[in-house]
């Protein structure tokens, strides 16, 4: 209780967990929509905000408000597939190549920095392109997992690194502690806050490299999400032409999404950090 | 020498490394893939309405096939295509048949170099002077508004960014300063006169704007952090309180330590800074590599996705090379090992 009173004191914490919130009610509330997010012409076309359509509707004929919660949900999934996947793969790889060493350490750390330095945005583009018959949430994230791990994986294998010199690692092994289990329960633990930091800066790439996929055109685009919703509003020229509430809907969500998830990581990596926790809430 | 061993050798082994592991993953991709470039493109020009009579159909497979360097065992293809590599060799475009790759590629490159590495270099020197000078007093009033504002801009992607700033200052929703789209006027011609030179910069000026804020928070907040760090150390104390003057303590103490991870982090951003100009571009429509990307994906065009996808690679891991390399120059520690 006391670490989530003391977190809340961050102003950014708070806006984050408000952001968050409401966009999570977002997303629940499309299970409640009037409307299929998959048929066009349901209400009239390129109508302003009223109190019957609350950010009004697009050149498709689709309810702006609705579609937003639908593109909300689909790229909270996609985003969290890809977060989960990637840090299933980078505590592999950083678990094996950390606690092993040697040659096995060397390739999958000269593999996870190749990925770190070839222009990856380009080798996914092509990939999605390849794909695009085969595109829906479910392969995206897990298109997005297989590349989105290599910097994390050696963020975690630094910290096993130094676990792995450390006193209680010999008495665990020389008591008979087997190698998956001493990962597992002795060495989890200490990575668990750093795995959860970089979830959330993972799930933020995430929906960023979505954005830019379906800004491209390389995702399926009758499924509504942030991405496809604003390829649409910039397919149909809604800045040129002045349909504000229809191109602004997704830009500010997502801005509001990217500056909450990563306020949310700063703040807890700063309060998992004692030196800065001290100076922000005092002693802990 | 022992420098050369230790460090050029090994680095210019990884170089090679990397760009040989990229060009493979690229020659694979597209074979591993459930999907055959041939026929998709077969499939566009039967969908064009193209009537052809029945052998046509076999010969145009027959070329394609050629085109695409797909014919033979995977060996031989990727033989084949080491072969045409070390000729410069990328094909033909087909969306504009019979253009080379190679064309339109340099037309388009001279672009995306001038908007890359201006901007870059702007925001790499102005994002750690301002946040080393931020760091150095970091309980002014001025130094936590720029955080603040650091903190708001940081986790912004690219195109986002780029999306509000067309829609602060080119659209006709607040203020319309700036052209939405292109790299000049339409119709202009390049010549080197003063009426076309700002004609460009006048239409580069909100993508490069747009990399540049976003360059600069980011340099700025890692700089800033940086000297936070080693101003804390003791050897800064120790010179404080033996009396180094200020001046000098910055200068040679703190600054030569904080710019080192700089450098290794602008090796590192380089093909994120990269990605994001190829974005920011085709928010604006600016008529660079991004733009020749956005294009070939619309059309289909594989050979010049190669294109494009090979060529950067080579030319971001050489230009990370190339930092890496300058590294020892400002780390006497590297250079003497």
């Amino acid at each position: 209780m006391k670490t989530i009173r003391d977190l809340f004191r961050d102003y950014r914490f708070l806006f984050s967990f408000i952001v968050l919130v409401i966009i999570l009610i977002m997303a629940i509330l499309s299970a409640f929509s009037p409307y299929d997010p998959t048929l066009w012409n349901v209400v009239p076309k390129e109508l302003k905000p009223s109190a019957k359509y609350l950010l009004g509707t697009d050149s498709n004929g689709q309810d702006v408000f609705w579609q937003a919660t639908f593109a909300v949900r689909n790229s909270l999934i996609i985003s969290l597939i890809a977060g989960l996947v990637s840090r299933v793969i980078a505590i592999l790889v950083a678990m094996v190549a950390g606690y092993r060493g040697g040659t096995i350490d060397r390739v999958l750390m000269f593999i996870g920095d190749s990925l770190l330095v070839i222009p990856l945005f380009l080798i996914i583009v092509m990939v999605a392109m390849m794909l695009r018959k085969f595109m829906n949430l479910v392969v995206l994230g897990l298109l997005l997992s297989f590349f989105g791990w290599a910097w994390d994986a050696r963020t975690i294998r630094s910290v096993i690194l130094s676990l792995r010199e450390r006193e209680f690692t010999k008495t665990a092994v020389l008591s008979g502690t087997g190698t998956i289990k001493l990962v597992l329960k002795e060495y989890m633990p200490f990575a668990m806050p750093l795995i959860f930091s970089t979830l959330i800066n993972n799930i933020a790439w995430a929906i960023g490299l979505e954005i830019t996929l379906a800004f491209l055109g390389l995702v399926n685009l009758n499924i509504p999400t942030l991405g496809t919703m604003l390829n649409w509003a910039i397919y149909y020229q809604s800045i040129l032409l002045g349909r504000w509430w229809w191109v602004l809907t997704p830009v500010v969500l997502s801005l509001f999404l990217f500056i909450a998830l990563y306020w949310l990581s700063v703040s807890i990596s700063e309060y998992l950090d004692p030196r800065t926790r001290i100076q922000r809430v005092g002693a802990a | 020498m022992a420098f050369v061993k230790r460090y050029l050798i090994p680095r210019l082994i990884q170089y090679v490394l990397v760009v040989w592991l990229g060009i493979t993953v690229v020659f694979f991709i597209p074979r591993v893939t459930p999907n055959d470039p041939v026929m998709a493109m077969v499939g566009i020009l039967r969908a064009r309405g193209a009537t052809l009579e029945p052998g046509a159909m076999d010969g145009i497979i027959r070329d394609l096939t050629e085109m695409y360097g797909l014919e033979g065992s995977w060996s031989d293809q990727y033989w084949a295509f080491w072969g045409r590599l070390f000729h410069g060799d990328f094909g033909v475009s087909f969306y504009q048949y019979p253009a080379h790759v190679n064309q339109l590629i340099s037309t388009a490159m001279p672009w995306t170099l001038g908007l890359l590495l201006t901007t870059t270099a702007i925001s790499w020197i102005v994002g750690n002077i301002i946040g080393g000078l931020a760091g150095y007093y970091s309980r002014k009033g001025w130094s936590r508004t720029l955080d603040a504002i650091g903190m708001v801009i940081r986790p912004l992607p690219y195109y986002i960014f780029a999306f509000a700033l067309l829609l602060l200052f080119a659209s006709t929703l607040v203020f319309r300063w700036f052209p939405v789209t292109g790299g000049t006027s339409l119709g202009a011609r390049p010549t080197f006169t003063w009426v076309y030179i700002k004609d460009v910069l006048w239409h580069s000026a909100l993508p490069a704007l747009s990399l540049t804020i976003l360059g600069g928070a980011v340099n700025f907040q890692t700089m800033k952090l940086i000297v936070q760090n080693v101003n804390a150390e003791n050897f800064v104390q120790y010179a404080k309180l033996g009396g180094v003057t200020e001046d000098r303590i910055v200068n040679k103490y703190i600054i030569r330590n904080a710019l080192l991870p700089q450098i290794t982090g602008l090796a590192l951003s380089l093909g994120q800074i990269f990605s994001g100009a190829l974005i920011t571009e085709i928010v604006f429509s600016y008529p660079g590599m991004g733009m020749l990307l956005y294009n070939s994906i619309l059309r289909g065009d594989y050979n010049l996705i190669m294109g494009i996808v090979i060529f950067s690679i080579v030319g971001i891991t050489t230009a990370i090379l190339i930092v890496d390399l300058t590294y020892p120059l400002f780390d006497p520690r590297v250079r003497y090992k």
